[in-house]
């Protein structure tokens, strides 16, 4: 059967969950070629859609496109990466009739997104943070990601404000370079306003290991650490420890404020609404990545509101809430960069020289593989 | 079957969707357009083999679980035949591939059977816990002499070449592991019902020591049962990886083995109620995704209906013949006659 045809059906038979609107849109998808009827767009995550981490963070972003009335959005969570992946990227093109894919899991995408692109060269697909290669990979795939590195310092300032120990806990699950970025910020925000601050690391070796995340953060605590933050796929875990132990907790993907209301600081977060909104409107437009129309890299900092702060916590001060506020306004306006030599990483090796300084999307951060002065820890394994 | 859909409907409704349209989706999803069918089919593949893992062994009296297990076993023979054999032509690396699974699969389970029969040890329970030894021996390997270094976040074997894969049907998604499956349902009914071996495992089944009596290798014939029953699940195994994956990796235990129960019991250990059952179950597998997008219910809501269903059956084996209804007792004295 054909897709078109499947489409109509669907409009039909889904009746109950649906507004009049879509319903009529439905049938105008019956009377019009499959290209004039609502924008279907698919979500896939590799975990929960409730997990108050990455895959929350990017199903909140799906439903920014609520506001949209000429965008269907579909999802499935959980969705494992493998051949499955590819499954449930087909159905959601030939049953649902989607048009645009979004795959926001790492591991979606090579082969699993590449294949399903080069099968159905119409349908433009969006992959959160893929390694794209030009000439190798289909055109009809474009890559979006943020830079959050500008949160994590603002996170870490808080962080290194309401320290009486002065001794931070990182919880995160791999050396790899995006989550020693957001070591070194956060810790270059905490010792921007507490230079006797120091942050301590520990891995957890993979992403979701909510037991062995519970025990680094009550370990951690033991070692008179006060203030608890982590890179994982949610650190929700560690942010509850903090709240359970007495000690004060910095989110990281999604708002984790629910889990402790007393000691909850705030957190860097994503906002993958404004991504989702943008392309949308894009596509609306009438363009499209295969003929460059729509970036092939989709990048944002905080300027561009890729990522955002968590609400503040009870416990932070106006004075601090003011420090914050400055530093922000620095960042946006360019008078303040976080990553200005000279710095040391924490072997006392020169990391970046007097003199310069990289940008947020400077492609040699996205190489780091050292943790800053301060972090007690190791870079590698 | 009814009741248990009436629960999931109550269980859809206090989700806040429409029971009705929930079923109107699963219909679509799975047995709606030809493209839900592939759908479907992909999924019934190897739910026919693993189905027969614990039909076959239950018509001689014995309870296997241990399908997941069988599986993973017969996937990782399957792999470690196809790269052994490389080098030649694909048709007998491919038979190399399902000897090995067989083998790797049937050896499984029928020691689990034997361990039951010769030691007393439950085979449920060995069943059990030999599919996660299993499981720790896959990833063991896959991480380890096996691991191709090329896949990062996702441990898995080296991949098969193109050209030493099971192929599809032309146009379609659907694989020729189907025709395995097929096969080997017919063949294990032509077996049961059939054949004097058949007969001979049927009678041990029912009763042991009749059996016993009248001379029959119960033991024997108890293994024989789970190895072929275990050699189905090993096939089972061996299809996705030369087919579907093309490796082998964690997708291995997605859960076919246990499902495979699900369909053995909602046979009636059958081998032919087996097909047809395979196809409703596989069809409910591929609508997972449609409730998802259609209705937002919570990825789990398939394998919700899946353990309704299970606890249906087992509560109405339970109780069928313990109350005196009417059509009931009509219905077992007919079945006697027949017997008699």
């Amino acid at each position: 059967m054909k897709p078109s045809l499947w489409t109509q059906t669907s409009g039909w038979m889904q009746t109950s969950g649906m507004r009049r609107r879509d319903v009529l849109a439905g049938f105008a998808a019956i009377a019009m070629p499959r290209t004039s009827g609502p924008l279907v767009a698919g979500f896939i995550y590799n975990g929960p859609k409730n997990d108050l981490g990455y895959n929350q963070s990017h199903a909140e972003g799906k439903q920014a496109l609520r506001s949209l009335p000429w965008v269907r959005a579909v999802e499935e969570a959980s969705v494992p990466e493998t051949v499955v992946a590819e499954e449930s990227m087909r159905d959601m093109i030939f049953q649902d009739g989607a048009s645009v894919i979004f795959a926001t899991s790492f591991g979606h995408y090579d082969p699993f997104t590449i294949d399903i692109a080069r099968e159905n060269p119409r349908v433009q697909f969006f992959h959160c943070g893929g390694l794209y290669e030009e000439g190798k990979h289909p055109r009809n795939i474009g890559i979006y990601f943020g830079f959050i590195d500008e949160v994590e310092y603002l996170s870490g300032m808080l962080a290194g404000l309401a320290t009486r120990t002065n001794k931070i806990g990182f919880v995160a699950a791999k050396p790899i370079p995006q989550v020693l970025r957001n070591i070194n910020s956060f810790t270059l925000g905490a010792r921007s306003v507490n230079p006797k601050a120091t942050t301590k690391v520990v891995f957890t070796g993979d992403w979701v290991l909510p037991v062995r995340e519970a025990e680094a953060s009550s370990s951690l605590v033991d070692q008179g650490i006060d203030v608890l933050t982590g890179h994982t796929g949610s650190p929700r875990v560690i942010v509850q420890t903090a709240e359970r132990r007495g000690v004060f907790g910095c989110g990281y993907q999604f708002n984790q404020s629910s889990m402790a209301p007393r000691g909850f600081l705030t957190g860097a977060e994503w906002a993958w609404g404004t991504v989702y909104l943008r392309i949308a409107e894009m596509i609306h437009a009438g363009k499209s990545v295969t003929d460059g129309g729509i970036p092939r890299r989709l990048t944002g900092t905080l300027k561009d509101e890729f990522c955002k702060l968590s609400p503040y916590g009870p416990s932070v001060t106006e004075s601090s809430r003011a420090r914050v506020a400055a530093a922000k306004a620095a960042i946006l306006n360019g008078s303040l960069e976080i990553y200005r030599g000279p710095m040391r990483d924490n072997q006392g090796r020169m990391a970046i020289p007097a003199g310069k300084v990289l940008k947020i999307e400077d492609v040699e951060l996205d190489r780091m593989d050292w943790l800053v002065e301060g972090v007690d820890g190791k870079a590698q394994g | 079957m009814l009741a248990g859909m009436l629960v999931f409907g109550v269980f859809c409704a206090a989700l806040g969707v429409n029971p009705l349209l929930v079923y109107a989706s699963i219909y679509k999803a799975g047995f709606g357009s030809w493209y839900s069918w592939q759908n479907t089919l992909v999924r019934a593949s190897p739910l026919l083999l693993t189905g027969l893992c614990t039909a076959i062994p239950a018509r001689a009296g014995i309870i296997v679980i241990g399908n997941e297990g069988a599986v993973v076993v017969g996937g990782l023979g399957a792999i470690l035949g196809g790269l052994a054999t490389l080098s030649f032509p694909p048709f007998l690396s491919l038979a190399i591939m399902v000897l090995s699974a067989i083998l790797c699969g049937g050896i499984w389970i029928a020691f689990s059977v034997a361990l039951q029969h010769y030691r007393g040890v439950s085979a449920v329970i060995s069943g059990l816990l030999l599919s996660y030894l299993a499981i720790a021996l896959m990833n063991q390997l896959i991480e380890g002499p096996l691991r191709d270094p090329s896949s990062l976040n996702n441990p898995a074997s080296y991949p098969l070449t193109p050209d030493h894969r099971l192929a599809y049907f032309s146009g379609t998604h659907v694989h020729h592991g189907l025709i395995f499956g097929l096969i080997a349902c017919l063949l294990a009914w032509f077996l049961i019902e059939r054949t004097t071996f058949g007969f001979a495992m049927k009678i041990s089944g029912g009763n042991v020591r009749a059996a016993q009596l009248s001379g029959l290798p119960v033991g024997r014939l108890v293994v024989i049962s789970g190895f072929l029953g275990g050699a189905c699940a090993g096939v089972a195994g061996m299809v996705e990886v030369a087919a579907v994956h093309g490796r082998a990796n964690e997708s291995l235990n997605a859960g076919y083995g246990y499902v495979g129960i699900l369909v053995a019991f909602l046979s009636r250990q059958n081998p032919l109620g087996v097909v047809l059952v395979s196809l409703l179950v596989g069809g409910l597998l591929a609508s997972g995704g449609m409730l998802q997008r259609a209705h937002d219910l919570p990825d789990a809501t398939i394998a919700v209906l899946q353990g309704i269903l299970f606890l249906f059956i087992l509560l109405s084996d339970t109780v069928y013949g313990r109350f005196k209804f009417p059509w009931a007792q009509s219905r077992e004295t007919k079945t006697n006659a027949v017997a008699a």
